[in-house]
């Protein structure tokens, strides 16, 4: 790279470089970034193929429309569980208990709903408030008593599943029928909204980057090659038309009944995800998380309160838990005693390390918990349909975790030394 | 050995050295410093001049650092005047040394390895536009910064701090002070883990930060380096000032002599303001 820099060059100062001239160049530098470990979302995405192309073969029902929506809303929860961690491994932290937090959350909701009748917007505020609780006392304990995050939530962890117990009886349920919550993952949009948004959403990210690329160039910022962004462009566009098509094919088995439409859950996911990467590319906050995972003393000396930091991403983690757990509620049609607790967190922590998040802290992102939580829910509902002992899938996953955590092992390591 | 490695005190024009030499642009006057028992600081005497580099030399335990902690408002002193800009000042905390313009560039230079050079630069100072960063605003004057120092090792302001060289890094430290308007600039060992092409920049540099009108404090075992950049040395011994002379006017062989023994025996007291 450094032989195409000129003194020639209109530079601020002396070798600045304010952009990789050809698209060639770049793709070369996003290779060698790649070969030097910083991998971001490219081992997710490979994985991603990789699993349809082997569910595709195995089993003919696996690439079905059905399915296909099917795998959207089983992937819902686990993916908004997973943006709930992100912040928290970006600090080089871990939150065993957000599963459980949000079970007790979404427990609150539904007794709330069924056993006080209280309508639906109340409780869901009630099961969030629950969350941010929740979070704010973790965050409060490993902030300012120093104890692990490990160990101040996996007390968690036991402490909430009997708070859950207590509340709903053991061994009990609440069923969720409420229309609005319930339709979260069982209800669709209309066809022509959902292509609607599908257009909105691509016209809104195109007019955004041109325009900021347009004011990077003005500025004699640095910046992308035009051809990466529009390129970037096609590529969320192609992605975005193609799940509305298949969406908003029918997909239902009895001819009589027809089901057609964009599940909410995928526009939720969507606006939860552009509120993740604002907040944490775009604002101070999510600046002082980055620093303070990459290096809390500097973070300190910079004047950034380390303790506030941590207080609020736990208190985020514990709030989009709540949320993760009613979508799961949306999804299983109930609230039971053992909601948030078994796999769900593994799950989560599975799907945004495979997405891209260090486990080390300082590197991540929202949209890893997506592509990992899609990889994830893939590996589940794949071995589902192929009839395999749920033994199996339980080794699957854990051997996706352990392969997602060294390879983000490897690649820190990579990143280490090439300076990445 | 002295003047030829000394291009600035020779040749720059005779009206600011005596300007800035009648006004100290911070000044220490007799400060103490215990830590229970412990006497760390004696009566200790400190001037730092703008435009001017002063070196704080002195051996392990000599007080250096807790001389620079002082001064950064980390710790409090016992007795003694803080004076800035001829007016005794209250400095209770790093910020009220902020706020005053006083930046310190420690040994372990602080940097978030995640965050580009950009990021680091502004850490816990961001510009907003609202509620976003404004990030325009911040590459530009980053750029301007660095400008200003004519860096010319940086590839780009956008890289990540990881993919930096120590000189580099320090590079960064340094035009974060020119970026925040530093008065006086306090470098702890800034070649300390540096090779001989990188101590070389990061020299230029800090003489490049003097020449603006900063007063720069260098803390340094290296007496090369203090002999090639500084206006002025202040040694300390066993937390007392055993000179404060102007480098043109002592051999390293002296000033060696002074870190070890408190005293240069043909040392000329009219150099030295304070000798032990």
């Amino acid at each position: 790279m450094t032989d195409i820099i000129t003194e020639s060059e209109e530079a601020g100062f002396a070798s600045d470089l304010t952009q990789s001239n050809t698209l060639g160049e770049s793709v070369q530098a996003y290779i060698s970034r790649v070969r030097g470990g910083d991998m971001g979302a490219l081992p997710s995405v490979f994985g991603l193929v990789v699993l349809f192309i082997v569910f595709g073969f195995a089993n003919d029902r696996f690439l079905s429309n059905l399915n296909m929506a099917n795998l959207i809303t089983q992937a819902g929860p686990i993916i908004i569980l997973a943006m709930a961690l992100v912040p928290v491994l970006l600090l080089g932290e871990i939150d065993l208990s957000a599963g459980v937090a949000g079970g007790v959350a979404a427990c609150v909701m539904g007794v709330l709903m069924v056993k006080h009748d209280q309508p639906w917007g109340l409780a869901v505020l009630a099961a969030l408030a629950t969350g941010a609780a929740i979070g704010i006392v973790i965050g409060l304990i490993v902030a300012k008593l120093g104890i692990p995050s490990f160990v101040v939530t996996l007390a968690f962890f036991l402490g909430l599943q009997g708070v859950t117990l207590k509340l709903i009886g053991e061994g009990g349920s609440v069923r969720i029928n409420q229309e609005v919550i319930a339709g979260i993952a069982n209800n669709n949009m209309s066809v022509a909204a959902g292509w609607i948004l599908a257009v909105a959403v691509i016209a809104a990210y195109a007019v955004l980057a041109l325009l900021r690329h347009r004011q990077k160039v003005a500025r004699g910022l640095q910046h992308q090659p035009l051809a990466v962004v529009v390129a970037q462009i096609v590529a969320l566009g192609l992605v975005t038309l193609g799940v509305a098509l298949v969406l908003n094919q029918n997909r239902s088995v009895n001819p009589n009944f027809p089901i057609k439409g964009i599940p909410y859950v995928l526009p939720m996911i969507v606006v939860l995800l552009i509120l993740w990467t604002f907040a944490l590319g775009r604002t101070t906050w999510g600046r002082h998380v980055y620093a303070v995972g990459g290096n809390p003393e500097a973070a300190r000396r910079a004047g950034i309160s380390v303790d506030r930091i941590r207080i609020s991403v736990f208190m985020a983690c514990s709030t989009m838990a709540a949320l993760s757990l009613i979508v799961q509620a949306s999804v299983s049609g109930k609230v039971s005693s053992s909601s948030g607790a078994g796999n769900a967190l593994l799950y989560a922590v599975g799907a945004a390390v495979i997405g891209g998040t260090s486990l080390f802290g300082g590197k991540g992102k929202a949209r890893d918990a997506v592509t990992g939580g899609l990889v994830i829910a893939t590996i589940a509902n794949g071995l589902g349909l192929l009839n395999q002992a749920s033994w199996i899938n339980f080794v699957v996953t854990g051997g996706v975790l352990l392969l997602a955590a060294s390879v983000d092992a490897i690649s820190r390591r990579r990143r280490s030394a090439t300076g990445l | 050995m002295l003047s030829s490695h000394h291009p600035i005190s020779d040749p720059a024009p005779p009206e600011r050295l005596t300007m800035s030499a009648s006004n100290p642009l911070l000044e220490l006057r007799g400060i103490n410093k215990s830590f229970g028992v412990a006497h760390v600081l004696h009566d200790v005497d400190l001037a730092i001049y703008p435009g001017q580099v002063t070196a704080l030399v002195g051996d392990n335990g000599a007080g250096k650092s807790t001389l620079v902690k002082c001064l950064a408002g980390i710790y409090p002193i016992d007795t003694g005047e803080y004076v800035f800009e001829g007016k005794p000042v209250s400095v209770h905390g790093p910020k009220d040394a902020g706020a005053l313009g006083i930046e310190v560039v420690y040994q372990d230079l602080a940097l978030c390895e995640n965050l580009d050079i950009v990021e680091n630069m502004f850490l816990g100072r961001e510009k907003k536009n609202g509620l976003v960063l404004d990030e325009t605003t911040m590459e530009s004057k980053a750029r301007e910064a660095l400008t200003s120092l004519s860096v010319r090792t940086v590839k780009s302001v956008r890289q990540s701090v990881a993919s930096l060289s120590g000189g580099q890094r320090q590079t960064v430290a340094i035009a974060k002070s020119v970026l925040w308007n530093s008065r006086v600039v306090l470098l702890d060992e800034p070649t300390a883990a540096l090779g001989v092409a990188q101590t070389r920049q990061v020299l230029d540099l800090v003489r490049r930060l003097a020449d603006s009108g900063v007063g720069v404090l260098l803390i340094s075992h290296n007496l090369t380096d203090v002999f090639e950049v500084a206006d002025r040395i202040t040694a300390l011994y066993l937390g007392r000032v055993a000179a404060d002379v102007a480098t043109k006017d002592v051999t390293s062989r002296q000033v060696v002599e002074l870190i070890t023994t408190g005293h240069s025996s043909d040392l000329d007291a009219s150099a030295s303001s304070t000798t032990v």
